[in-house]
């Protein structure tokens, strides 16, 4: 039997326009019509037709972007707040850990507000009485529980409302994100405990980007978009085809940045742009395009760590130039140079350049971690007086099943003595 | 168990909306042990880091009582003599009028004070503006004892006392007054309902209500009896003072206590009814928007 079941639910909040923010009790009544207040004259969609059954003792997933209706949906599978159309039925006590310590009395010590806030929750005072030794305790709070909460620190006043939350022992959980904000020993307790939930067949929602987090926790998972669901199902899959979208964005976002930074030859050589402080060189050779392309020559800005990948850059100069290096460096957001290279330091000598060149740089397998890298491309002398320097000229995202770390990711295999027993998880991330 | 969450009726027939609302109505009284919790909460907050704590709550009216007294028995000596002693007509009407007006102005607020909870956990709104009505009930009944105090100290001969008065000893009806009291306790509910939901809305409210609650005050008897000529000769006036519900429920409370008789019941009676439809409506209102609190508080 589903544990809950939402049927075509829609939610749609009022848009203010400027005017109608400071609507007053003083314009209603000049405008006549006190009611005309309460209609919203511009509406959003925040949610929109959006159908589930979730199971008995399932742990349900929702993912999607920001501002795609995640915390909406939330909210009204807690019955915090109610659909514009549609129905939402659930059997069970629900806590909803939306919020953590929402409704704590700052003024009021720990120890009564686990009381009143117990009861806000829905439990009796019987209830809280016999749970609440676990309670401080699971929150570590015991030589602070008789302290004015308004002294607790905020990882104090979170796992407080953790702890109170929790231990209403509800039939269904909802958990909006808050994993998040723990520190390193408290959310694996906190993960302890929704596993637990899990074996004692409750019903848990759970609001979280961290992919890994629902394909490690969840049996199902929605994905919503813009308010609608875009797909529904194993948690594996939605989460894929999540990914996958997400990496389609980010493509598109970055070949419009890569569109925006390219210069045309001819006005390369402008005031403007010799003093941009990305750029800088005598010019004698200047590049005026760079592009990251896949095999294909397709433009492409967003890689999976094996991806291959081809660097080309455009060049051109006035005179012929017997003395010139081309290369290129790969720099991780903490500005650390991953990787560097040019044609000179590979053993290419210069001859001659005139007119108008192309230089393509083949990668097979890019082989660096998940992150955000920015691409410099300089051309200049052997003796390192530079032409042209684009600093972070293009930015390229990397994705990558395997949570490795560190700056680069060489090519590499596991092997294992007999003796040692391993078993590979056979799956994408391993592909 | 099962608990279903049907979405509430969009109002196509009076009746079916008001059968929501009479269950709505209903579960109120489930929540009494939250109410109970918050109200206790409120005034212990109140008074948290204050060297006397909760003594204020006796320190507050008696320090007020002393005010009055000092004013009105040496500088504005009062003339009439069905109010003497002054200090203490004045008080029998200012104690319950303390209730009123701050329950009022404090529910008004209500939502958007603890606009954390009606967003972030579900949580049963209406508890909120009676928490505020309730806290300051219990103001009042600290206030009680301080009056009583201020009976003997001028209808009994103590040490103390200048003068002996003898006119408005504590008679039987006093035990009238929990009777005063439930009318004004269903009248303010209601019209917290009214103003909390409301202010959601219209954030002007509050600031029209500080200045309505003053005029009420002075348009109903609790610095000036009824019988005052100015009041008596004046068709006008005497009619506007019994169209208002809070001059019956002043007047009960100056009967019970001042001047130990028996209140008007008739009048009273209407107010009552008058009150619990204002309740009704109050929570009408409420519960009709009360979709709209999770977006705009």
């Amino acid at each position: 039997m589903a544990a809950v079941t939402a049927d075509r639910v829609n939610k749609i909040y009022r848009k203010f326009a400027s005017r109608r923010k400071f609507q007053t009790l003083k314009s209603a009544f000049l405008s006549g019509d006190i009611l005309r207040a309460f209609r919203p004259d511009e509406t959003f969609r925040a949610l929109h037709d959006v159908s589930f059954d979730v199971g008995e003792g399932e742990t349900f997933g929702i993912i999607g972007q920001n501002g795609s209706g995640k915390s909406t949906l939330l909210k009204i599978v807690a019955g915090i707040s109610r659909p514009t159309t549609g129905t939402i039925l659930h059997k069970g006590r629900i806590s909803a850990l939306i919020e953590l310590g929402a409704g704590f009395h700052p003024e009021i010590t720990g120890r009564e507000n686990v009381y009143i806030n117990g009861i806000m929750l829905g439990l009796t005072k019987k209830e809280i009485q016999r749970r609440f030794d676990e309670i401080v305790k699971f929150a570590e709070l015991e030589d602070f529980i008789d302290s004015p909460v308004k002294t607790y620190s905020s990882g104090m006043y979170m796992r407080l409302g953790f702890a109170v939350a929790i231990n209403v022992d509800p039939e269904i959980l909802i958990i909006d994100e808050v994993l998040a904000v723990g520190d390193a020993s408290f959310i694996p307790k906190c993960l302890d405990k929704i596993h637990e939930f899990r074996r004692r067949k409750k019903t848990i929602f759970l609001v979280t980007h961290g992919m890994d987090v629902i394909e490690l926790l969840c049996d199902r998972a929605l994905w919503l978009k813009k308010g609608g669901v875009q797909r529904i199902g194993a948690s594996k899959m939605v989460c894929d085809a999540y990914m996958a979208d997400v990496t389609q964005r980010e493509e598109v976002a970055m070949e419009a940045l890569a569109a925006a930074g390219e210069t045309a030859p001819e006005s390369a050589a402008g005031e403007e742009d010799s003093r941009s402080p990305n750029r800088w060189g005598s010019r004698e050779i200047e590049i005026y395009e760079v592009k990251m392309l896949d095999p294909q020559r397709k433009e492409k800005y967003v890689f999976q760590t094996d991806d291959p990948a081809i660097i080309r850059i455009k060049a051109w100069t006035r005179n012929k130039v017997t003395d010139f290096v081309f290369g290129i460096g790969i720099f991780n957001t903490n500005g650390v140079c991953c990787y560097g290279t040019n044609s000179h330091i590979e053993k290419y000598d210069p001859v001659a350049f005139e007119g108008e060149g192309t230089i393509e740089l083949r990668l097979d397998s890019l082989n660096l971690i998940e992150g955000t890298y920015f691409l410099d491309v300089a051309t200049h002398r052997r003796d390192g007086q530079p032409y042209d320097y684009h600093r972070s000229k293009l930015t390229f995202r990397v994705h990558s099943k395997i949570k490795d770390v560190g700056v680069f990711r060489p090519v590499h295999a596991w092997d294992f003595s007999p003796e040692i027993r391993v078993k590979a998880v056979v799956s994408e991330a391993a592909r | 168990m099962i608990v279903n969450q049907e979405p509430r009726f969009k109002g196509f027939s009076f009746f079916n909306r008001s059968e929501y609302m009479f269950k709505n109505l209903a579960t109120l009284f489930k929540y009494r042990s939250l109410l109970q919790t918050l109200v206790s909460r409120e005034l212990k907050a109140r008074y948290r880091g204050s060297f006397f704590g909760f003594l204020w709550s006796f320190f507050n009216p008696m320090l007020l009582m002393l005010v009055y007294s000092l004013v009105f028995s040496y500088i504005l000596k009062q003339q009439n003599p069905e109010t003497t002693p002054y200090s203490l007509y004045l008080f029998c009407g200012i104690l319950p009028w303390t209730w009123f007006a701050s329950s009022v102005l404090e529910a008004s607020n209500s939502l958007m004070i603890n606009s954390g909870l009606i967003k972030k956990i579900l949580f049963p709104a209406e508890v909120l503006p009676l928490v505020n009505v309730f806290a300051n009930l219990v103001h009042f009944l600290f206030g009680l004892p301080i009056l009583l105090l201020f009976f003997i100290y001028y209808n009994y001969e103590t040490p103390l006392t200048p003068f002996i008065a003898y006119q408005h000893p504590i008679t039987w009806y006093i035990l009238l007054l929990p009777v005063v009291m439930l009318v004004q306790l269903i009248f303010t509910a209601g019209l917290g309902f009214l103003v909390a939901s409301l202010s959601v809305h219209f954030r002007d409210l509050q600031s029209i209500l500080g200045n309505l609650v003053t005029f009420w005050f002075f348009a109903t008897p609790i610095i000036y009896p009824l019988s005052m000529p100015g009041v008596k000769d004046s068709s006008f006036l005497k009619s506007l003072l019994h169209f208002n519900p809070m001059t019956h429920v002043m007047e009960g409370y100056q009967s019970c206590l001042f001047y130990g008789r028996l209140f008007d019941w008739r009048a009273l009676g209407n107010t009552f009814l008058v009150s619990v439809a204002l309740f009704f409506i109050g929570y009408y209102v409420f519960d009709k928007l009360r979709d709209t609190f999770p977006e705009e508080v």
